[in-house]
């Protein structure tokens, strides 16, 4: 069965690159554009690995990251952050809202798909 | 699935989104100055655009917009942060790296390269900025950049490092709980190391308490790995990266063979898999454990896209515009021959019709909202040239500008970008005054041009105003006179002198072709409105400032018309044109010694002008009170009355052009097709009038037929 991946970014060029690579490589995508409607999208699925971007309107990465962990079906989900900036802080931050990884833009198939394959069981 | 070229489409569409919400931004940012007392939703909003700029240009290696970006970014992000407080000269920097930007973007999207002095330029402005802050806190760097992440780079490392070099490590990893609350597994690891070498896992037994002493959501085993790799050590702790923070983890280098028996012998079949571990990780990428019910499937529980869009070949819109045309045509003639069949209006079919009329329109209306856009991207390009206008005169200038949403066709917003820039740079070189005058006079120092857009009565008005000292009449006057425009002594109206400044030649610079040149005149604005179906009008008033206004029809494909009869000929008059239709009495109409006829019309004197005549069909005649007079306002706000035989019909007519084969013919704008099949001309009545007026400036323009 195909490996289920949830990508949360308000750009529609990252989801559209997302998308791209990753059903490429087998998997199906769902997207979301901000943390608000990630939520939504958790409601009722359970994928098997979640990326989303930090900077965002409405809900940003790290409130979203917390609102999963914090919820019941998803709070052991691997979620892996995207940011472009490789900087320990960053790293630190989204590990302290409970991120499992990190994806440093620009990220290209490979790199996309091992560092889903740290994470997926 | 998108390809690449499809994703960088997607890239730049969604920059000129981005763009847009940052010139937003700033300029709500710039309004807020005063009060030192930002929004951050908005200053945050102006991050993430220029944030997200930089993620996609760096997706496409686009190096000068990521380096650019970054910088912007960066004093951004300072002022996100706090440690910065907007003030004006702040935002000049900022209005001007986000010219760059834009600059820099389109110059990405068509492959071109821009002399990096700028953005050096800017990008030195901006760290000024920033460096005040960094040097009081050398620590604090709160984004390190790195344009191309090392994290990855397999292959770079592969080849750097010589072959056949095997390391042996000795891992000792005692997960916390914290590391399976964070979505990671010990299994995650194992699978890593096995992609980068061999690896040999035990647990160690000790650490394992007795049953009755095991807690439920408390992690109890360590486990002991041999590794051995010919990878160099960074990619090793790589591996580690995302749970180093959740465990306890040793990891030594070791001398091969002995460790490895050791560890072997400390506990269970090292080729199995850990207890905890039920799938092979080689088939990982394939596998999922978390199995989703087929009932629950995400991709059936996503609900719609909020704002879906399709992508449409320009080419194809036009196709349909041109086909729906042709419908329109077709419903007209259908009716007609129904008529000519002497069906009633009552009759079913009638009713059919009926329908099929409205539902055509309806067709029409949505076809032509596909080419709608707002006039906002036009209007935030005009800050820009504001902005460089101000810069290069000195003068301190502030643009207001109203009804961003009003929607025009697309072309009309691609081809007004020129007239508009040239208007917009006159209003600052030439409308405003320098700063000491207008103190002087008791005006605001800062000067204010205003942008405006809005619906009018089917059409779209465009206004460019600016509060500065009007037209000086006089000196126009007598730049007129000087170039031949005007014969001395000229009795000329307030209105009639402005208008001059639209006559070819009075420039007072060479005649240059390219729009966006200096010293182009004011001629080259209107024809090229004027190709637009548009017209262009002034009005001034010493001291106060002067007004420009574009009056545009929505759509270039269709237009309301009056079907009228001229000596016979069928013709169409636009009736956004025509303020009025009368039949005079013989009392009302005069005739001047010169032989031209006026009409009174509650005490206004309005010329008449036979369409007829000035169209060569007849020659000139006095006024006969069977035939009927329209009222029309021309762009320089005058009225004249156009003489036809007959009017037949009111309706929208397809605008069939007439330049690509008859070039430019006065009087008439273009023709179209009537239900019966016949070809009708659109009368300009602009031209017409324009031609007969009792000013001549320039004779040769006159028609061969007039007189």
């Amino acid at each position: 069965m195909a490996l289920q991946v949830l990508a949360v970014d308000d750009s529609r060029t990252i989801r559209e690159m997302l998308t791209s690579c990753l059903t490429s490589a087998g998997c199906e995508v769902v997207v979301a554009q901000d943390g608000v409607e990630g939520l939504e999208r958790l409601s009722g699925a359970q994928p098997d690995v979640v990326i989303t971007d930090i900077n965002m309107p409405r809900m940003n990465g790290f409130e979203f990251i917390s609102a999963v962990r914090s919820g019941e079906q998803n709070r052991h989900v691997p979620i892996l952050v995207l940011t472009t900036e490789s900087a320990d802080d960053l790293k630190h931050r989204a590990r302290s809202a409970g991120a499992t990884g990190w994806i440093v833009k620009p990220f290209d198939e490979l790199k996309l798909i091992s560092a889903i394959r740290r994470v997926a069981t | 699935m998108a390809d690449r070229n499809e994703i960088r489409d997607t890239f730049f569409l969604e920059c000129e989104e981005l763009l847009e919400a940052l010139d937003d931004g700033l300029r709500e940012i710039d309004g807020l100055i005063s009060t030192e007392n930002q929004d951050p939703e908005t200053v945050n909003a102006v991050f993430r655009a220029v944030h997200s700029i930089k993620g996609g240009a760096g997706a496409f290696g686009l190096e000068d917009l990521v380096e650019f970006a970054h910088g912007f970014e960066t004093a951004l992000d300072f002022l996100r942060s706090g440690k910065l407080v907007a003030n004006a000269e702040m935002l000049r920097v900022f209005y001007r790296a986000n010219d760059r930007l834009l600059d820099l973007v389109g110059a990405a999207r068509d492959g071109e390269i821009l002399d990096p002095a700028e953005s050096s330029d800017v990008l030195a402005a901006l760290e000024t900025m920033t460096a005040e802050i960094t040097k009081d806190m050398p620590s604090d760097t709160p984004i390190s950049f790195e344009p191309m992440s090392l994290d990855f780079d397999f292959e770079a490392v592969v080849t750097a490092d010589a072959p056949g070099d095997h390391t042996n490590y000795r891992i000792r990893l005692t997960p916390k709980t914290a590391l399976y609350i964070h979505g990671n597994d010990p299994a995650h690891v194992i699978r890593a190391l096995r992609d980068l070498g061999q690896v040999r896992v035990a647990i160690d037994p000790t650490t394992i308490p007795s049953f009755k002493d095991c807690t439920a959501g408390q992690t109890h085993i360590t486990w002991d790995m041999n590794f051995e790799t010919e990878e160099p050590e960074h990619v090793l702790f790589e591996v580690f990266d995302f749970v180093e923070s959740d465990c306890v983890l040793q990891i030594e280098p070791v001398d091969a063979a002995p460790d490895a028996i050791q560890l072997a012998s400390s506990a269970q079949d090292l080729e199995k898999e850990p207890p905890a571990e039920p799938v092979n990780p080689d088939d990982s990428a394939a596998v999922s454990l978390s199995l989703v019910p087929p009932a629950a499937k995400p991709a059936s529980s996503v609900a719609a896209p909020k704002r879906a869009t399709v992508r449409v070949d320009l080419e194809r819109v036009d196709r349909l515009i041109n086909v729906v045309g042709e419908l329109v045509i077709n419903q007209a003639m259908l009716a007609q021959c129904a008529e000519n069949a002497g069906i009633t209006s009552r009759d079913v079919f009638a009713t059919g019709l009926e329908e099929f009329k409205q539902l055509s329109r309806e067709i029409q209306e949505s076809v032509m909202a596909i080419r709608a856009q707002p006039v906002k991207s036009l209007f935030q390009r005009m800050a820009r040239i504001v902005r460089e206008a101000s810069a290069s005169t000195g003068k301190s200038v502030r643009l207001v500008t109203e009804g961003e949403a009003t929607e025009v066709d697309k072309t009309v917003v691609e081809k007004l970008a020129d007239p508009l820039t040239h208007m917009v740079r006159n209003a600052v070189d030439h409308g405003l005054e320098l700063t000491v005058p207008r103190q002087a006079t008791g005006k605001p120092e800062t000067g204010t041009v205003t942008l405006s857009a809005a619906h009018r009565s089917g059409r779209v008005i465009i206004e460019i105003s600016d509060d500065g000292q009007g037209i000086d009449r006089d000196k126009v006057r007598q730049i007129a006179f000087e170039k031949d425009l005007i014969p001395e002594g000229a009795e000329l109206t307030d209105s009639e002198i402005d208008n001059l400044l639209f006559l070819p030649g009075f420039s007072t610079a060479d005649q240059v072709s390219n729009l966006s040149g200096r010293g182009v005149g004011m001629d080259v604005v209107k024809s090229a409105i004027h190709t637009l179906g548009g017209r262009v009008s002034i009005s001034s008033v010493p001291g106060q400032g002067s007004t420009f206004t574009i009056s545009l029809p929505l759509t270039l494909a269709v237009l309301e018309g009056m079907v009228v009869d001229v000596a016979g000929e069928t013709m169409v008059i636009p009736l956004s044109a025509i303020l009025e239709t009368l039949r005079p009495g013989h009392d009302a109409v005069h005739t001047l010694g010169t032989g031209d006829q006026v009409v009174s019309i509650r005490g206004t004197i309005v010329p008449i002008v036979d369409l007829a005549a000035a169209f060569g069909l007849r020659s000139a005649e006095t006024y006969d009170a069977a035939r009927v007079l329209l009222l029309v306002e021309t762009e320089g706000n005058q009225i004249c009355a156009l003489v036809v035989d007959r009017i037949f019909d009111q309706r929208q007519v397809v605008i069939k052009g007439l330049e690509d084969n008859y070039g430019h013919v006065a009087g008439v704008v273009a023709a179209t097709i009537l239900g019966d099949g016949q070809i009708a001309l659109i009368v300009d009545p602009d031209t017409v009038f324009e031609n007969l007026q009792p000013i001549q400036i320039a004779p040769e323009r006159l028609y061969a037929s007039e007189g």
